[in-house]
Formats: C-alpha cells, structure tokens, sequence
C-alpha cells in the first residue's frame, strides 16, 4: 500500500507537486503518467524520502518510508535507471544491494534469470549496457529483497515493444500475488500497456485518474467515414459534440448512437470504434495542454 | 525472453505468508553497520577508478621506498628509516582516495539507491567513514610490508639493518594518515564533486604552508593551522607539550570544520 496525502513541493515560487493525494493499492499496477517536468519523479521522490516535501505526507506499508528499519526488503525502488556507475559490472551491482539486504548469493542469479539479462551480460560493465538492459539492471536490483511494494520511475523508458510487454507480464504477476506497484511514464502507450489505473498529473497537479477502463470510457468514440463532413454535421444536428481529428471525428456518446446516426444519414462508415486508445491520447494531450513545454510554446 | 520470465513468475512475486513470517525478522531489523561497512568497502574498490587508486597509491608507496633504497647511504638504512619516509606518498594519496569515497555517490548519482536502501543518511556517512579509514589501514600495512622488504633488501647490500621502531612513531604515523584519510572526507562531503575537492585539499593546505613561508605574519598563525606542519610531529613520532594544542587547532581548522560542514549537507541535501 503507497499513499499519498495533499502531498506538495514547492522550489521558491514554483510548484513541482502541488497538492497529490491518491492511493495504490495491493494487488494493483498503477501508472503515474505525465509529460515531462510534470514533476511525477519529484513526487516519487518525496514517496521514497529522498526530498523533504513542502506539505502534506506519503506512506509506504502504513509508516513514512524514511521510518522503514530495512525499506529493501520490503520496498523495491528504481528512480532512474541510468544512474548506475559505469565502472561497476551488472552483477557487482546487484551483490552490494545483496550485500546489504544480507540475502544470500544465490537471489543475484535469481534476479538476473528474471530480468532476462545473461550471464554474459551481467558480467560486463555498466557503461556498456543500452537503456534498455540499465531499466532491467535497475528492476533486478529492486527485486533483490523480494519485496512487497514496487516503485518505479520510467522503467519502460529504452525498451523496445516486446521488453515493454515483457514488464507488464512481470508486473502483473507481482500485483497478482498482493504485489503493490506504482510506476511512471510520460508515454501514455507504454503505460497504457503496463498500468490497471492511471492517475494523469500536469504542472504538477492530478488531472484525472481512475481505472484504464473508465478513462478510456470518457475518450468517446472514434469515426471514420467516406463523408466526414456530412456525419460531422449529422452529428451536430442531433446535439453531439464532436471534434475533428487527423484520423477522422471523435463523437462523445456510445458507438452505437454513431452507427444509427450514419444509418439514417445514409453515410457508410469505415472506422468505428469506442474506448480505444486514441481516445485516451486526445484526454491526455488535452488534460495536459498547456502543462508540458510544447503546451506552453505554442 | 517470454519463456524465461514465465519459468520464474514464482521468483516474480512478493513472498507468500510462509517466507513472510520467516522473513519479518529480517524485514523488521535494521541493517547492522558492519553491512553497511562492508558494502561501501567494496563501493571503494570494486570500479576501475577506485581499483587504479589503490594501486597507484600501493605503486608510488614501493617507488618512494625504493628510491631511498638505491640512493641512501647504506650505513643510514634501517627499518625506521624507510617506515618515515611511506608517510610522504601517502599523505598526499590517502585523501583522494577519501575523497572519491565520498563524492562518488553524487557525481556518479548512486546516492539515488544507497540512500532509500539506507534512508538514514547518518548511518551510510558513518559507514562511509570506517570503510575509509579501513582500506586507509589495509594500505598503510601494504606498505608496512614493503619497507620490510626494503629493510631486508638493505641488509643484504650492507645496511645496518636495524628493525626497532619507535611506538610513537609507529602510532603517530597511524594515527597521522588516518587524519588525512578524513580530511579527504571532508572536503569531499563539503564540495561533492570530485575533481574540485582534490584540487581544494591538495591545493589549499599546501599553499598556505608557501604562504607561511614568505610571510612572517603568516607564519606565526601558520604554527596553529598549517596542517602539514602540525602532523609534522606526529607522523615523525615526537610530540611534546605545544604540539597538541597545535595538534588539535590545525586538525580542527582542516578536517573537523569541512566534516561538519560536508555531514551536514550530505543529511540535508536533497538526492536527485
């Protein structure tokens, strides 16, 4: 269990959190989704006591992280992949982390066969390591204590889309067996992969969240027809909302509303689709504009 | 891939209520120091950087006896004689290798996981410290070796060949190098970056000793605070009356107010 309560960071007159309060839950994956600067890492950091917050608190296990007696072997953290020392092999890496948990020798091996890395691999140094096997490096050592809780920043920033499915796979299996983990992306596919609930923040505020379900519900429907004009505007008679999209008309109501609309307005449709993805990516970019750098430039 | 995860999902999962139990011990106690000591231990000397430093120091250390070996005068070698002259090398290596102990969890950012591994930072400085002055010791006896070598070496080719030690002078220089072993903490915990620490605690201490030596006025105050000057007697094994409190003023100035100073940041400061 992670709470977080009006959880706020402030650096001088500017807000990096403001404000957050949600819970994740045993048993369940949830994705911290935001563009970049959206201040998801500093969160996460205040979670795992690195950062002092401003105001409010954050639990983990029902105390303040930094009360934990040994947070390793309860909490698996990874907060930045890439922060690794060059100079150290792979499996140098995991036996100091197992040094400390004072978990036997054995667990190393057990962590890499997890994380898919080879003996190989794990044997060189870090500074040879891609992004991809630093975010599996970084996941092993996380998993050296077998703990109960995961907390993990951008952990599908360098995977390629098997590694991504891969981490769901794994994921999903550790929240299956009471397993709490609380992730971050700034790429709403990759957690949309990944992830069972979202909570979405910009400028460093939630801007929604709920189950990937319901948020996908609230995207609408996605249509495509040979005349998207005439259905835009059969569509506006019958009092919908309606907005044009590169790939065609996303209408707020149920599929089925759509399909009757076409059929009496004689229009032969070619894409119809409700609660998908692009819907979410329309809420995303829209809940966030504005929030992100690209947002504020334009 | 796929295959390889599947036949482990078991090792995947947080632990069943069995292990749990087994477990909470573990869970619940805190790390015990000499854990914490071990790992930053190997955290010195596990990376080719902290590796190449110690060999360096071990390296330099035997050139130096050596060279005396070559170029003294027979009748002078003895085993005092070439335990006096390791503290030149090391007291100039030693708080590097203090410093890269302590800034190297900011400038390579793996304070990211040593600190919520050990979120009480006070404990991971202490640990950082003992592991130090540790692997100072294992060198400092590394070297003691090698000047026993040197000694028998001399025999050999003529020295006299003494091996009495002075205690004072063997304690004073332990004690002595493991000043600078912290010393090389400090400045390290004060400016957490590497290259500027090595430049500040080679540099400034060195250069007010020259300054000392142009000017008189300098000097005087030199007496309390030239660290080189106050270890001076230490490291040669005779210190008398005065040379305590010079002792202590010059330790404090150069090695108490930069641990403070370097501690207090490493507690308060924010990891990113």
């Amino acid at each position: 269990m992670i709470t977080l309560e009006n959880l706020t960071k402030r650096y001088g007159r500017f807000t990096a959190v403001d404000n957050v309060t949600f819970t994740v839950r045993p048993g369940s994956v949830v994705g911290f989704l935001g563009p970049n600067g959206a201040g998801k890492s500093t969160a996460l950091r205040m979670v795992t006591g690195l950062t002092p917050p401003t105001s409010g608190r954050a639990t983990v296990l029902g105390r303040p992280y930094r009360d934990l007696p040994n947070p390793g072997a309860r909490v698996g953290v990874m907060l930045d992949a890439a922060a690794q020392h060059p100079g150290r092999t792979g499996r140098e890496v995991l036996r100091l982390t197992g040094i400390q948990l004072g978990v036997p020798w054995r667990r190393v091996d057990e962590v890499l066969d997890i994380v898919g890395l080879t003996d190989d691999e794990s044997t060189r140094r870090v500074r040879n390591y891609s992004l991809g096997m630093r975010q599996r490096l970084g996941l092993a050592s996380a998993l050296m204590g077998e703990p109960e809780v995961l907390i993990l920043d951008e952990p599908a920033n360098g995977l390629d889309p098997q590694g991504i499915h891969w981490m769901r796979g794994l994921l999903r299996g550790f929240a299956d067996q009471g397993g709490t983990v609380l992730l971050s992306s700034h790429l709403l596919h990759e957690v949309q992969v990944i992830a069972d609930d979202l909570v979405i923040i910009g400028n460093g505020r939630i801007v929604a969240e709920g189950s990937k379900a319901d948020l996908l519900a609230r995207g609408g429907v996605t249509v495509r027809s040979l005349d998207d004009p005439a259905l835009a505007m059969a569509a506006e008679r019958a009092g919908l909302a309606v907005t044009r999209t590169a790939d065609g008309l996303v209408v707020d109501v149920e599929v089925e509303t759509v399909g009757r609309l076409a059929l009496e307005a004689g229009i032969v449709l070619t894409h119809l689709t409700g609660g998908d993805t692009q819907g979410l990516e329309e809420i995303y970019l829209a809940l966030t504009a504005g929030t992100d750098r690209e947002g504020a430039a334009a | 891939m796929t295959e390889v995860s599947a036949r482990h999902t078991r090792l995947e999962g947080p632990p069943t209520r069995r292990e749990r139990a087994a477990g909470q011990q573990h869970r619940e106690a805190r790390v015990p120091l000499h854990r914490l000591v071990h790992v930053e231990f190997r955290k010195i000397v596990d990376t080719r950087a902290g590796l190449w430093m110690c060999i360096v120091v071990a390296a330099v250390t035997a050139l130096v006896i050596a060279l005396v070996l070559f170029t003294g005068e027979p009748s002078t070698l003895e085993y005092a004689t070439f335990v006096q002259i390791i503290g030149l090398p090391l007291m100039m290596l030693l708080p590097i290798l203090g410093i890269m102990a302590a800034t190297a969890e900011w400038s390579q950012r793996t304070g990211l996981v040593t600190f919520t591994l050990e979120p009480r930072r006070g404990r991971v400085v202490v640990a950082k410290l003992l592991a130090g002055v540790l692997l100072g010791l294992v060198l400092i006896a590394a070297a003691l070796v090698v000047a026993a070598l040197a000694n028998l070496a001399a025999i050999v080719t003529g020295g006299s060949g003494g091996w009495a030690v002075p205690w004072g002078m063997m304690l004073g220089l332990i004690v002595g190098l493991s000043i600078f072993v912290l010393q090389g903490f400090g400045f390290g915990f004060t400016l957490l970056n590497t290259p500027a620490a090595i430049v500040a605690a080679l540099v400034l201490p060195t250069a007010w000793s020259i300054a000392a030596s142009m000017f008189e006025r300098i000097d005087r105050v030199a007496v309390w605070l030239d660290l080189n000057r106050v270890l001076d007697p230490l490291l040669a094994g005779r210190m008398s009356g005065d040379d305590w409190l010079h002792l202590g003023t010059g330790v404090g100035f150069w090695v108490g107010i930069p641990l403070a100073i370097g501690i207090w940041r490493v507690m308060t400061r924010e990891v990113k």
